[in-house]
């Protein structure tokens, strides 16, 4: 469960990304965030994943109150989370079945969970056949499904996608989208952050969409206001 | 730490130390040169503390029994000497001894051989000293006893070793630190290098929820590896130098009078300091380059 009260955050410079939030995604909901560039919604991303400290209000994700954690804290609550990012940042060096398997030896699992589990995982992305590939042998597609399969390697409760589809096209894009409701239904909560106006209008799903700092609506199935701009 | 991960993280030190090999050679070339300077300084004095000790215990002082004493009364004089503080043992010489002993020093000269006399040496005790500091203050309470007129010390001689001690101490500290600072600054540097190339990979790792303990380990095992593969070589070669060094003295007839010790006898506490000074050296480098990256 994610709950953000009164948030606000105003960085160094004077800027106030994010003014008076409040907002309540319960366990197993898909939704989606949309608003125009420097809207505050990466601020909320970074919020959530604890790379920032709100300068006012609380937040809560899957039981840890983030806003105050402790940096022995901070670890525990991030396995809780699969991040996935617009440029995929995987590890080049690195083959897809290495990628995974860091991220899983990295909170501590022993060998034997990694050879159960990264096959599973690979096979919900599809890329059953891609383990031993480098990410510079596969498509833009196919590297953001690596992505994916490494946020959820470690069976994270909510996966937050911060424009998932970015640097694909039309057709991966939906593709993606549908593997993302997939994890959904399997129990995973899903947010995604995305300006792809199409393909939220796409799904009747729960849209918030933020302007300025603020939450400007919350509805389920596309979203008010005009047009979204990346 | 889990025992499945200690293999990881040694494959991954490894790796890293290896992915910068230039850097790699410089840190362990610096740290080598670093250990081999203040080794080098420290077996200078320790040799130069054990050869001030040997003359410690060989330095003697000579005070000189009133003319007007007879031989009992100069033998009588024994005790009180003993009873001074910082003498450690005295031993009394009596006329005929000392002739005995000149005449020895001079076996060619046949004027001193045939034509001496006891009566013109004077009946003397050779005080041994505990501490060459206290020459000065023990001479004193010598000449404050009744029936010695005179002491002979040589004080500018043991001041002397006194000052070659210090100095040599004091120098090697300062290399020491000096060195000691300059080693983790380049082996921090180069194990920068390493969490710079891999700050992506750091990054993801904070982000799945790994400790800073687990994100710290790789960086610990390559400096780890890094002073002590310094420390190995370095010692090797001190080990060479110091043999190559104690040859020379022992074949160089000017240089006969000094006592090096042998390396026997020190390569434990040697290897030990070369150890723990590289591991030290490495995994404080390493520390000291991945903190910034730990920050939440």
């Amino acid at each position: 469960m994610i709950r953000l009260t009164d948030v606000e955050m105003e960085y160094e410079n004077g800027t106030d990304a994010i003014r008076g939030i409040t907002l309540n995604i319960a366990d197993g909901e898909f939704v989606f965030l949309v608003g125009p560039s420097g809207s505050g919604k990466s601020t909320i991303i970074n919020l959530l994943t604890g790379e920032l400290i709100p300068s006012a209000g609380r937040i809560m994700v899957n039981g840890f109150a983030v806003s105050t954690i402790s940096g022995k804290q901070l670890p525990l609550m991030r396995r809780t989370l699969g991040v996935i990012f617009q440029d995929f940042r995987l590890i080049e060096k690195k083959t897809v079945y290495d990628n995974l398997s860091f991220v899983m030896r990295a909170v501590g699992a022993s060998p034997k969970e990694i050879r159960k589990r990264i096959p599973y995982v690979l096979e919900l992305v599809g890329l059953k056949d891609k383990a031993l590939c480098h990410p510079t042998e596969l498509s833009g597609g196919e590297q953001q499904r690596v992505a994916i399969a490494r946020a959820l390697v470690n069976n994270p409760t909510t996966i937050i996608a911060d424009e998932p589809t970015g640097n694909l096209d039309p057709d991966r894009s939906l593709e993606l989208m549908r593997l993302l409701i997939r994890i959904n239904e399997l129990g995973a909560t899903v947010v995604i952050v995305t300006h792809e106006k199409e393909l939220v209008n796409r799904f009747e799903k729960r849209v918030v969409t933020i302007d300025g700092g603020k939450i400007i609506s919350d509805q389920i199935g596309g979203y008010v206001g005009g047009t979204i701009h990346g | 730490m889990a025992k499945h991960n200690i293999g990881y993280f040694f494959r991954e030190g490894m790796s890293n130390m290896f992915s910068h090999g230039f850097m790699s050679f410089a840190a362990i070339g610096i740290t080598v040169a670093c250990l081999l300077i203040m080794g080098t300084f420290s077996l200078v004095a320790v040799n130069a503390d054990a050869q001030l000790k040997t003359l410690e215990s060989e330095n003697e002082v000579l005070a000189f029994v009133n003319e007007d004493y007879t031989e009992d009364q100069a033998k009588g004089l024994q005790s009180e000497l003993e009873n001074l503080s910082n003498v450690a043992s005295v031993q009394y010489i009596s006329k005929e001894d000392a002739m005995a002993s000149f005449q020895a020093q001079y076996p060619d000269e046949q004027m001193f051989q045939n034509n001496l006399k006891p009566e013109i040496f004077r009946d003397r005790y050779a005080v041994h000293l505990k501490d060459l500091h206290l020459t000065k203050e023990t001479v004193a309470a010598l000449k404050d006893v009744e029936g010695i007129d005179d002491v002979n010390a040589y004080e500018e001689i043991s001041n002397g070793f006194i000052t070659v001690r210090n100095i040599a101490t004091v120098v090697c500290v300062a290399l020491i630190l000096i060195l000691f600072v300059v080693s983790i600054f380049i082996i921090s540097n180069t194990i920068k290098l390493t969490t710079f190339d891999r700050r992506e990979e750091i990054a993801i790792m904070r982000m799945v929820g790994a400790t800073n303990g687990f994100i710290r380990w790789p960086f610990v095992y390559e400096g780890f590896m890094l002073g002590l593969l310094g420390a190995v070589i370095s010692f090797f070669l001190q080990w060479a130098l110091y043999e190559a060094v104690a040859r020379g003295v022992a074949t160089n007839d000017t240089l006969q009078l000094i006592h090096i010790v042998s390396f026997e006898q020190l390569w434990v506490p040697v290897a030990a300091v070369f150890g723990g000074t590289g591991i030290l050296i490495g995994v404080g480098g390493s520390l000291s380059a991945i903190r910034k990256f730990l920050k939440a």
